[in-house]
C-alpha cells in the first residue's frame, strides 16, 4: 500500500503515487459535479421520456408527448402559407396595374419581390437585375419574349430552351460557321446593324451598310423582322435598339453570326407558384419603371 | 542512423524496399491517375529511407547501455515538424480567410479554390501539427511516467515519418482534387489504409512501452493518449471503409450511403474531437501542467471520473451535428442528451487543471510557458460548454450552417488545442535539448499576446457573423416571407470575414515567433543539463496494488 503525505498547501493527502515527481491529491470529487451529473442526467431522462429517443429493434420509443417533427413542420408551413395566401392568392389574376394600383400590395410585393430575385435570379441577372454579358438586363424596355406581366411568369414557368413540355425555343444560328455567310459578308451585316442604333455609321459607310441590309433581308429578317426590331414570339430580339446581350461590338457581333447562340434560361415551375411569378414579374416591371431614363 | 541497431537497420531497409516497390507499382499501373503521383510520393520516400539506412548501415552499433536513458530523437523531430506543420497550415487557414474577402484570389487556378485549399488547412492543423504534436509528446510522457525508454529505436521513427508521409499524400492530393468528400476524413482509400498500418504501429509501441514500465500505476495522461490511440484507429477505420473504383485509381466509393453515411461520417468527425482533439491534449495538459506548476494534481478521483464520463458520453453525441435533417428524430434526442450530459465531465477535467494550480497562480502571473496552459484549459471549459449549447436542438436551428460553428471550432482549435500545445512544447523544449531556459522568455510573452489576441478576434468575429448569419435567415417580414435573400447575409458578413482573416493572421505570427524561439533554443542549446536527474529508473517497483 502507498501511503500519502499531506500537501502543505491545500491540506489534502496525496495519493501516494508519484511520476517523474508529479503526484496527485486524494481530493474527493468536488460535490458540484456530482449535482449537476445527476441533474444532467434527470433532465436526460425527462427528454427520453417526452420524446422519440431509444430504438426498439425495427421501431423506437416514441414518447410521451407523441411529438412528430415532420408533423409539427408541415403544420407550421401549412400555417404560414395560408397566412401568405391572403394578399398573395390575387396576385395570379391581378393585373399590373391594379397591382400598382393597391399601395400596400406593391410595398409587400417590392418587400417580397426582392429576396425571390436575390435568391433566384440574381446569380445570373446580378442583384440590380441588370444582367451581364449572356445575360439579358431585365430593367431595361428590351424584352425578348415579351413584356407585359402575362409573358414575364410565361416566360418564368417555361423558361427558355429548357426541357419544361411548353418551354420557348430559340435558336440564333452560327450563320459564318455553317457557311450561310462568309466572313466579308459577315463585316457588312455587323455593319447595318450597327447602323440601326448609330446612324453615324450609316453616313461614313454608306455603300458597306446598303450591302450589309440587302443581306439582312435575305438572311435575318425571317426572325429578326423586316426593320430588325425583333419578333417577340420567336424570341428574336431586336436589333435596332442599344440593348445587347451578348455585346454590340464589332467583336462580339461577329462572334454571334459566325458560331451563333444559344441561351438557356431555367423552367421555374415547380419551384416557384403562379403567384410568385407574377409577383416577380411585378416586381421587375416596376423596378424598371423606377430607373432613371 | 547510429541509435539503430543491425536488426532494426535491416528492417529500415526492408521497409524502404518495399515502399520504394509499391510506389513504383502505383505510378506505373495508374499512370494518368492521381494515383501515380502519390505512387511517385511512396516510391521516392521508400528511396530516401534506404538512402539514409544505407550511408548508416555500417556505422558503429548503438551503446549497449542504451536502455538507461531516454529515446528522445523521435520527440525532438516531431516537435520540429509539427511546429513547421503548424506554421504552414495556419498560412493557408489565413489564406483561405482573405479569400472569403477577396473571392477573385485564386488565379483561376483550381488547386487555389477554397474547396481544395480549406482541407489543406484543417488536414494541416489538425494532422499536421496536432498530430505530430501528440505523438512528439505522447513519447516523451510515456516514457518519463513509466520511467522506461521506448522498446526499440524502430518503430517510433516509423511512425513518426510514415505518420508525416500520410499527411503530405493527403495534403498534396487535395490541391490534385483527390478527396473522399468525408469532412476530417477527405484522404482516398490508399492514403487511410496506410495511415492504419501506422497507426497499429502506434499502438503497439505504447501498449510495449507501458508494458515495460518501472511504475507500479499507469499516469492519468497515458490514459487520455492510451484512449486517443486506440479510438482513432477504430473510428479511421470504419468510416473509412470504401471500395475504390480499380487497385490503380484513386477514386473509391463509401460503404454507406444516405442518412447512414452521414451517421457513420459525424460519428467519426464528432469522435474525432473527442479522442483526437480532446482525449490527446488532455493527455498533454495532465503532464505538462502539473509539471510546470510544480503542484500535484487537484484530484485524481475527479481525473477518473471525467475519463470515463468523456470516454463514455461523447461517442453518442456525434448525431447532434445531424439536427433537422433525414435522421430520425430519436437519434437526434439521444445524441442531444448526452451532448448535455457531457459537459460535466468536461468541465471537471478543465476544473481539475484549473484548481491544481491553486498554489501556483504566482507563476501563471510570470511565467507565459503555464500562461498558455492555465488559458488553454479555460478555453476548453468554454468550448465544452459552448458545444453543449449549440447540440440543444433549438440553440442548433440558430447555429447550424452558420459562421457560429467556425467560430466554435476555433474556440477550441485555437484557444484550447493550440495553446496547450505550444505551452507543452516551450515546457518540453529546453527539457529535451537539455538546457535551462528557451531562447527568449520575452518572446514567449509576444507569442503568448498575439494568440491570445488573435484567437478573441476571430472567436468574436465569428460569433457575431454566426448570429446574423442565423437571424437573417429567419426573419420573415410582415406578410410571411423572408426578409433577407441569401446574398444579403454575404454581404452583411464583409467586415466580420476582415476582422477574422487579422485575427487569424496575429495567430499566425505568434506560430512564427514560436518556432523561431524553438529553433533558436535547439541552436544555442549546449547541453548545459546532465543527464542525471532524467533517466529510467532500473528495476520494476512493486506491483500495483
Amino acid at each position: 500500500m502507498s501511503v500519502g503525505e499531506r500537501d502543505p498547501h491545500s491540506g489534502y493527502m496525496t495519493t501516494g503515487h508519484e511520476w517523474n515527481g508529479i503526484k496527485e491529491l486524494n481530493t474527493p470529487v468536488p460535490r458540484p459535479v456530482w449535482l449537476f451529473l445527476i441533474a444532467s442526467f434527470l433532465i436526460s431522462v425527462m427528454m427520453w421520456v417526452l420524446l422519440p429517443a431509444w430504438p426498439l429493434g425495427s421501431t423506437f420509443t416514441r414518447g410521451a408527448l407523441g411529438y412528430n417533427e415532420r408533423a409539427a413542420l408541415d403544420e407550421r408551413v401549412a400555417v404560414a402559407a395560408s397566412a401568405r395566401a391572403s394578399w398573395m392568392t390575387p396576385l395570379e389574376t391581378m393585373s399590373y396595374e391594379e397591382a400598382r394600383a393597391d399601395s400596400d400590395l406593391l410595398m409587400r410585393v417590392k418587400q417580397t419581390g426582392q429576396t425571390l430575385f436575390g435568391d433566384n435570379c440574381a446569380a445570373c441577372h446580378g442583384v440590380e437585375a441588370k444582367g451581364g454579358p449572356g445575360y439579358p438586363n431585365l430593367v431595361d424596355t428590351a424584352w425578348l419574349w415579351g413584356g407585359d406581366i402575362d409573358a414575364i411568369s410565361e416566360t418564368l414557368r417555361v423558361g427558355i430552351n429548357t426541357e419544361h413540355p411548353d418551354t420557348q425555343y430559340a435558336q440564333m444560328p452560327s450563320l459564318g460557321r455553317d457557311g450561310a455567310l462568309d466572313k466579308k459578308s459577315i463585316l457588312r451585316v455587323i455593319s447595318y446593324v450597327q447602323s440601326l442604333s448609330n446612324p453615324a455609321i450609316a453616313e461614313e459607310a454608306p455603300a458597306r451598310v446598303a450591302e450589309g441590309n440587302a443581306l439582312f433581308a435575305e438572311n435575318c429578317s425571317s426572325c429578326h423582322g423586316e426593320d430588325a426590331k425583333g419578333i417577340q414570339e420567336l424570341g428574336a430580339p431586336n436589333l435596332a435598339d442599344k440593348a445587347w446581350i451578348y455585346g454590340g461590338d464589332r467583336a462580339s457581333l461577329y462572334q454571334t453570326i459566325q458560331y451563333g447562340r444559344n441561351g438557356h434560361m431555367p423552367a421555374w415551375e415547380g419551384r416557384l407558384s403562379e403567384a410568385e411569378r407574377r409577383l416577380l414579374a411585378i416586381y421587375l416591371l416596376d423596378l424598371a419603371e423606377s430607373q432613371p431614363q | 542512423m547510429g541509435h539503430l541497431t543491425q536488426g532494426e537497420r535491416e528492417l529500415a531497409l526492408l521497409t524502404g524496399a518495399l515502399l520504394l516497390a509499391l510506389g513504383m507499382l502505383m505510378m506505373v499501373m495508374a499512370w494518368g491517375d492521381p494515383l501515380s503521383v502519390h505512387g511517385a510520393m511512396f516510391g521516392f520516400s521508400g528511396a530516401a529511407v534506404m538512402a539514409v539506412t544505407l550511408r548508416g548501415m555500417f556505422a558503429p552499433a548503438p551503446d549497449e547501455n542504451r536502455f538507461a536513458s531516454y529515446y528522445d530523437a523521435p520527440s525532438k523531430a516531431g516537435i520540429v515538424i509539427a511546429m513547421i506543420w503548424g506554421v504552414f497550415a495556419m498560412f493557408i487557414g489565413d489564406w483561405v480567410a482573405w479569400l472569403l474577402v477577396f473571392p477573385e484570389m485564386t488565379f483561376d487556378a483550381g488547386w487555389a479554390s477554397f474547396g481544395r485549399l480549406r482541407p489543406v488547412h484543417t488536414t494541416g492543423v489538425i494532422f499536421g501539427f496536432g498530430g505530430n504534436a501528440l505523438i512528439a509528446t505522447s513519447f516523451h510522457v510515456v516514457q518519463r511516467t513509466c520511467r522506461t525508454r521506448l522498446p526499440d529505436q524502430f518503430s517510433p521513427w516509423f511512425v513518426l515519418l510514415g505518420y508525416n508521409l500520410f499527411c503530405l499524400i493527403a495534403v498534396s492530393g487535395y490541391m490534385l482534387g483527390v478527396t473522399q468528400s468525408k469532412e476530417y476524413a477527405e484522404p482516398e482509400w490508399y492514403a487511410d489504409i496506410w495511415l492504419v498500418i501506422v497507426w497499429v504501429a502506434y499502438f503497439l509501441l505504447y501498449m510495449r512501452t507501458l508494458a515495460r514500465r518501472n511504475e507500479p500505476h499507469i499516469y492519468v495522461a497515458n490514459w487520455y493518449f492510451l484512449a486517443f490511440i486506440l479510438v482513432v484507429a477504430i473510428l479511421h477505420i470504419v468510416n473509412g471503409l470504401a471500395v475504390p473504383v480499380s487497385a490503380f485509381s484513386a477514386k473509391s466509393y463509401s460503404a454507406f450511403s444516405g442518412v447512414q453515411d452521414a451517421m457513420t461520417q459525424w460519428w467519426y468527425g464528432h469522435n474525432a474531437v473527442a479522442f483526437f482533439l480532446t482525449a490527446g491534449f488532455l493527455g498533454m495538459m495532465y503532464y505538462y501542467l502539473p509539471m510546470q506548476a510544480g503542484r500535484p494534481i487537484y484530484s485524481y478521483r475527479t481525473s477518473i471520473v471525467s475519463f470515463w464520463g468523456i470516454t463514455f458520453f461523447y461517442m453518442w453525441a456525434g448525431s447532434h451535428h445531424l439536427h433537422y435533417t433525414a435522421l430520425p428524430f430519436w437519434v437526434q434526442t439521444l445524441g442531444m442528451s448526452f451532448s448535455i450530459m457531457l459537459l460535466i465531465p468536461s468541465w471537471a477535467s478543465a476544473a481539475n487543471a484549473l484548481l491544481t494550480l491553486n498554489g501556483a497562480w504566482d507563476k501563471v502571473r510570470t511565467d507565459a510557458t503555464l500562461r498558455f496552459m492555465a488559458l488553454a484549459a479555460i478555453f476548453y471549459g468554454l468550448s465544452t460548454f459552448e458545444g453543449s449549447f449549440m447540440a440543444i436542438r433549438p440553440v442548433n436551428a440558430l447555429s447550424h450552417y452558420t459562421d457560429w460553428t467556425v467560430g466554435h471550432v476555433h474556440a477550441g482549435a485555437l484557444g484550447w488545442v493550440a495553446l496547450i500545445v505550444f505551452g507543452a512544447f516551450y515546457a518540453a523544449t529546453p527539457k529535451l535539448w537539455k538546457c535551462e531556459r528557451m531562447y527568449s522568455p520575452g518572446l514567449i510573452e509576444v507569442h503568448f499576446w498575439l494568440a491570445l489576441s488573435g484567437t478573441l478576434i476571430y472567436v468574436f468575429a465569428m460569433w457575431n457573423s454566426g448570429i446574423i448569419q442565423g437571424l437573417m435567415w429567419r426573419t420573415y417580414n410582415d406578410g410571411g416571407t423572408l426578409a433577407y435573400s441569401f446574398m444579403d447575409s454575404v454581404n452583411a458578413m464583409y467586415p466580420y470575414y476582415i476582422a477574422r482573416a487579422f485575427g487569424g493572421l496575429l495567430f499566425l505570427l505568434g506560430a512564427v515567433v514560436g518556432l523561431y524561439n524553438i529553433v533558436m533554443t535547439i541552436r544555442t542549446a549546449a547541453d548545459t543539463l546532465s543527464e542525471a536527474e532524467d533517466r529510467p529508473l532500473g528495476p520494476i517497483l512493486e506491483p500495483a496494488e
